[in-house]
């Protein structure tokens, strides 16, 4: 083409793609360069193939409640109640695991009590119109209430199964040959494979695209017809499946259904989305982003370990880089849309 | 104030505006929608600096350098949009910002009194302690003003204060500000209810493009003269107009009421058709289209669309049966100021470039891209931020929405508020186009010369309640502001 607007358009698209890349590439230089830092002072125990798949291991329970939680939070809401319903559905598939109905009813149950929790949580929040921050918070005690409840205060043993091969790091040789085969827990495998259809749902289908329709403006998407309620309702017990999802791999690292675990995750899974580049104004953030937010305060909690520092030292600097991560992201915003 | 200029990019807002005001006088500033008045007062209250002209304020020269200067000099403002916190009560909200204090603890005695003060000067009596939240419309109003008061002002600028009022309250705000006046104080109101300045004001200027065309005393003009005053302006020929031929009804309302306005509407609008709504601000247009288009609630009536009848439905019915809407807030309705051009464009109808769920990027930017074309949207491509775009390209992206969804009904409120001359060129060309294509369209606008080039038939809204429409040759500019203000 000779036409010069045209050849002047190219290049500004050019420019508008870059300037999308260059914002999905933000957490993940984060990521080299805590990699690299780590590498230099820690070095070879940080560095060891055993190690890598440990820190992935640690990764995978933050990055399934991510999953649901990016979307929550690209829609423009929140959702508090993500440690308690991971503690209840890993009662509810240790219950079904004690019960002895077998692994695969184990995972209905996590997954469904999931769906159910959010469903509620989306329901309140779409017809009584009510702030996710509160339905969310007020939900956080109900389900963790309910998780003690089901499980008589104590947490549920159960017989091993092959579901507890999903969070073992490192194979033995006990165990079969394709999990050998496959280097990283079975884990790893299911919530890439979930990240995948996660990233395809939010970036090339009709609901994604609403979610960040509702989440931009959301008078501009019922404007446009978005049935708000309904996707809601949706995205939240949506959201809850990842939720029991993230509450099965819980029930297979610990062995046992314990309903006071995950104290607090829902703040590291939060966290993640937002180092991830996620905007809590709703509207932005991504699948990529959030896994990339998880692994790096996975790789920051493993080599404090690795250096032997103590854990309120960890505590100190997750809770900064958190705070340095959005800042640098909000700045270089800035600077792109100056 | 003499020669005031000022320019917002090619907008020309205010191109040589003259006003003096004595103390002790109530004076009317009064001008269509547009015209510059708010602009003119935000200069005054040193929210703007003038591009030109000079002002003086007792004498001596008057500069301000941003508004807590012009406040410390006597001006003081009360906006169209009441800057009050609900839930703080009366002498909470008077002593704002200003709260008396030692030590950094607020005297609360002494807020009182200053809060009781200057509610005494105005000669009202409003409880200090209730909520601002609970007080009526007419007493927030009356609030806003008391705070103004405590800070001493020279001259007190309102800007449609009696738009949210009723009759009653209106006399109670008047008689407070003629107390005012008395006291010496020069207010200035801006109004566009001719018998209220009347009844309030001796003396007037009218604004139009942002120039002083006249001015004087009240009682020596007549209600025909001012509003020639206002509206005397040659209509420029940037309405194409093809011979049309309307068809059936495409959209008919029968009793259409609101929550409050609309109230009893009864309009059709035919296939090839352009039907114009004109109105003050206010006057329920808004809220006609939002309760057509499923956005608020409608409280009783009918809505037909070709052989479908119903009593309401929500905005996705309303896309499936072909009606789009045009939103007059663009930023806060209309787009999503964040995403892609292409997103914002096909939202209403994103599975239509999708194959088995998952949607084609390639298909949604070449459907985006030729619609770009199509309106001139000036932007770097299909995946450009609406919000980065100039107000007439935002405007033609959400225009281009309608196009893109195929919708044979169009709702258009105010589309070309507020966009340059270029942008509203090619809106209204599109208006010809598909009106000539069978498409039925209502045009809700504030600007008379708009209706008049682009419509077929207009109706006039006023209070809630709407007039039958008449065919454009039956109106002039005259007729339509006298029967919306009437």
């Amino acid at each position: 083409m000779t036409d010069p607007i045209a050849i002047a358009e190219r290049g500004l698209a050019r420019r508008t793609a870059l300037r999308r890349l260059w914002s999905a590439l933000g957490p993940f230089l984060v990521l080299i360069g805590v990699c690299a830092v780590l590498a230099l002072v820690v070095g070879e125990p940080f560095l060891a193939p055993n190690n890598l798949r440990n820190i992935l291991v640690q990764t995978v329970i933050v990055a399934a409640g991510a999953l649901g939680m990016t979307m929550i939070i690209v829609a423009g809401g929140i959702d508090l109640s993500s440690g308690s319903a991971i503690a209840l559905t890993s009662v509810c598939a240790a219950l079904a695991l004690k019960d002895e109905h077998g692994p695969i009813a184990a995972i209905a149950a996590a997954i469904a009590a999931g769906a159910t929790v959010g469903a509620v949580n989306g329901a309140a929040i779409a017809w009584l119109r009510l702030p996710p921050f509160i339905v969310t918070l007020g939900m956080l005690g109900v389900a963790r209430g309910l998780a003690k409840a089901l499980a008589d205060e104590q947490a549920v043993n159960f017989a091993p199964t092959w579901l507890d091969l999903l969070m073992r790091p490192i194979p033995r040789a006990a165990d079969p040959a394709w999990i050998k085969a496959l280097a990283v827990a079975p884990g790893v495998w299911l919530i890439a494979v979930l990240a995948a259809a996660m990233i395809l749902l939010m970036r090339r289908s009709v609901f994604g695209r609403h979610l960040y329709a509702i989440g931009s403006n959301e008078a501009a998407a019922r404007l446009c017809g978005i049935r708000i309620e309904r996707t809601k309702l949706e995205l939240y017990a949506l959201a809850g499946a990842f939720f029991g999802c993230a509450g099965l791999l819980m029930t297979a690292r610990l062995r046992q259904g314990d309903p006071t675990t995950a104290m607090g995750l829902e703040l590291d899974i939060i966290a993640a989305v937002v180092i991830g580049g996620a905007s809590l104004a709703g509207g932005v953030g991504s699948i990529t982003g959030s896994l990339i937010g998880a692994l790096i305060m996975a790789v920051l909690r493993n080599g404090s370990q690795q250096l032997g520092w103590p854990n309120y030292m960890q505590e100190i600097i997750i809770g900064a880089v958190i705070v340095v991560a959005v800042a640098l992201d909000r700045l270089r915003q800035g600077r792109s849309r100056g | 104030m003499t020669g005031i200029a000022k320019r917002f990019g090619a907008t020309a807002a205010l191109v040589g505006v003259d006003l003096e005001l004595a103390p002790g006088e109530v004076h009317a500033l009064i001008g269509e929608n547009g015209a510059g008045k708010s602009t003119l007062m935000k200069v005054l209250a040193g929210v703007h600096a003038p591009d030109a002209g000079a002002m003086a304020l007792d004498g001596a020269p008057y500069a301000p350098r941003g508004p807590g200067d012009a406040r410390a000099r006597g001006i003081a403002m009360i906006h169209q949009e009441l800057m009050l916190c609900p839930h703080l009560d009366v002498a909470e909200n008077i002593a704002l910002g200003a709260e008396p204090a030692r030590a950094g603890i607020v005297r609360v005695g002494a807020r009182r009194a200053l809060a009781r003060a200057a509610l005494d000067q105005l000669g009202v009596d409003i409880p200090l302690d209730a909520p601002v939240g609970a007080l009526s419309p007419a007493s927030r109003q009356l609030v806003e003003i008391a705070r103004a008061l405590s800070w001493g002002p020279r001259v007190l600028v309102m800007d449609e204060p009696t738009s949210s009022l009723t009759a009653r309250e209106v006399d109670r705000l008047f008689t407070a500000v003629r107390r005012l006046a008395a006291g010496g104080v020069a207010v200035v109101s801006i109004s566009h209810i001719l018998e209220e300045c009347r009844a309030l004001c001796r003396r007037f200027t009218v604004l139009r493009d942002g120039a002083t065309v006249a001015g004087g005393e009240l009682a020596t003009v007549d209600d025909a003269a001012l509003i020639a005053a206002m509206v005397g302006r040659p209509v420029t020929d940037i309405y194409p107009r093809s011979p049309r031929t309307p068809g059936v009804a495409a959209l008919a309302l029968r009793g259409v009421s609101g929550a409050d306005k609309p109230r009893a509407v009864d309009l059709v609008v035919h296939h090839g058709e352009v039907v114009g709504l004109f109105g003050l601000v206010g006057a329920g247009r808004t809220e006609l289209a939002r309760a057509v288009f499923g956005l608020d609630r409608m409280r009783a009536g009918r809505v037909a669309i070709g052989a479908a009848e119903d009593s309401g439905a929500a905005p996705h019915r309303r896309w499936a049966q072909g009606v789009g809407l045009v939103s007059e807030d663009r930023k806060g309705e209309g787009l999503a100021l964040g995403l892609a051009i292409a997103d914002n464009l096909c939202l209403t109808r994103l599975g239509a470039h999708a194959t088995a769920g998952c949607i084609s990027d390639r298909r949604l930017d070449a459907a985006t891209t030729a619609l770009m074309r199509r309106l001139d949207v000036r932007a770097s491509g299909p995946t450009q931020a609406v919000g980065e775009l100039s107000g007439g390209n935002q405007q033609k992206v959400a225009v281009a929405r309608l196009l893109h969804h195929g919708a044979g009904i169009l709702i258009l409120d105010e589309p070309c508020r507020g966009i340059d001359v270029g942008a509203k060129a090619v809106i209204y060309a599109l208006i010809d186009e598909l009106a000539r294509a069978g498409a039925a369209i209502l045009l809700i606008s504030s600007y008379i010369p708009e209706l008049l080039g682009v419509c077929d038939r207009i109706a006039v809204m006023r209070r809630g309640t709407l007039d039958a429409a008449r065919t454009v040759g039956e109106w002039d500019e005259r007729s339509l502001l006298s029967a919306a203000i009437r």
